[in-house]
């Protein structure tokens, strides 16, 4: 097959427009075209969670999409969750309660934690844990990822209402 | 595009499609993706019926009020369908369509009473939910159908819903599950309707047990003497997750329980 279509996808901010082959996966057009290997992959079965990104603010197994499938789409990679003012507070989460070992289930893991604390900011560890459940981490135990996010949780609801305190 | 190529499948969610892409267990002739098509994601109300768009995630589902007011059986089952990730991208009608028989949302729509709305060059029709599903991953559909809308009929009375699955881990397939739909009016099973996934080619109903509790006073002394015909007359698969005897006990044990946790929803104990 060497018929290409034209698809436009903005990843972490930047708009890229490339002609790829349609049985091309999501997770490599990032990986490979666009050279974002902070998406990893794992198991390349839908099961591990380690190729998450958010498309359109939803968390997705990128290994389980067609790149053509996200033209026109937003993308947010593990590279595009850092700020001007320094890591994002799940990945301090991650930094301050040693939430990795390896750290190849982190860059999915992390945009996981990102879905649930959008979705819910003061998530129980049990919702922690339901969260994370599209995710499989071999190193950890989960124990210090679920203390992470929630350390996150609290750095975001602190943010939160620092931010309405100043209004 | 569908139209004199039998070959070509539809691409929705594509959570049940692509992973069998992948292991080159289908080789489509062409793929066409409906996720751009407008107005198919909602959840509505719509002469006396529930009518839900084919293209509406299981998250939507699972999220809607509308469904958890009305059916609480379709949320409760779309929740506990793969993972954050999959419900996030899988559909409905994808889902249904695809008729695994270890998905989950095929007993549901069953025990539910579902009609699947289908479109093609021919036009529009309805398909009840028991004529549906007609083998592993077969369907009435013609080949250039598409599912638009699943719609229910809206119960009239105090309903009460479970889902509950048995699986090797949380994000696994079904070895068994059992979709539970309880009517009541006052202590009284007025309708009921059981719903069986993995217990055979196609999700099927568990007519016996439905028919020992219509009309009797809820306990549960009712529901484990109804749960012993959940197993009546199936012919489930062997294979390395359990055998047929297997989930035939599987099916009378789990039937009891989602019933007693139906009817706990319904504030029956």
């Amino acid at each position: 097959m060497t018929e290409t279509l034209p698809i436009s996808v903005t990843v972490n901010g930047t708009e890229y427009r490339y002609e790829v082959e349609p049985r091309l996966l999501l997770v490599h057009y990032i990986r490979d075209i666009l050279n974002l290997t902070g998406t990893h992959v794992g198991c390349d079965t839908s099961n591990c969670g380690a190729c998450t990104v958010l498309l359109d603010n939803r968390s997705v197994k990128s290994c389980t999409l067609l790149a053509v499938q996200a033209d026109g789409c937003d993308v947010t990679t593990i590279e595009g969750l850092a700020g001007e003012e320094g890591l994002h507070p799940v990945q301090r989460g991650f930094w301050e309660e040693h939430g990795l070992q390896c750290g190849y289930c982190t860059p999915g893991m992390i945009l996981s934690a990102v879905q649930l604390l959008q979705r819910n900011p003061e998530p129980t560890d049990d919702e922690i844990r339901s969260g994370i459940e599209g995710n499989l981490c071999r190193c950890t135990g989960y124990q210090n990822i679920v203390n992470a996010i929630r350390w996150a949780a609290e750095r975001l609801r602190e943010a939160e209402a620092s931010q309405t305190a100043k209004q | 595009m569908l139209e004199g190529d039998e070959e070509a499948k539809i691409l929705a969610g594509g959570h049940s499609l692509i992973p069998l892409l992948k292991l080159r267990l289908v080789q489509p002739s062409q793929l066409v993706d409906i996720a751009r098509l407008p107005g198919l994601s909602y959840v509505r109300e719509d002469n006396g019926a529930i009518a839900v768009g084919a293209m509406t995630t299981h998250f939507d589902v699972e999220r809607s009020g509308l469904l958890m007011d009305a059916l609480p059986l379709l949320p409760l089952t779309a929740a506990t369908i793969g993972d954050v990730q999959v419900r996030n991208r899988g559909t409905i009608g994808g889902s249904l369509a695809h008729a695994d028989p270890a998905a989950d949302l095929g007993a549901a729509a069953l025990a539910l009473g579902a009609e699947f709305v289908a479109e093609g060059p021919a036009g529009r029709r309805a398909i009840p939910a028991q004529a549906f599903f007609v083998d592993v991953l077969t369907t009435a559909l013609e080949p250039a159908e598409v599912v638009v809308e699943i719609r229910f009929p809206k119960p009239a009375g105090r309903v009460g819903a479970d889902y509950l699955k048995f699986n090797h881990r949380a994000i696994d397939w079904a070895i068994v599950g059992i979709a539970s739909w309880l009517v009541f009016d006052g202590d009284v099973v007025s309708d009921a309707a059981v719903g069986l996934t993995a217990l055979g080619s196609t999700p099927l109903r568990a007519t016996g047990v439905e028919q020992l509790l219509r009309g009797q006073k809820w306990s549960r002394d009712l529901a484990q003497a109804a749960a012993q015909r959940a197993s009546d007359g199936l012919d489930p698969l062997s294979d390395r997750h359990g055998s047929a005897a297997y989930r035939l006990h599987l099916a009378r044990v789990l039937t009891e329980r989602s019933l007693i946790a139906a009817a706990a929803r319904a504030g029956q104990q």
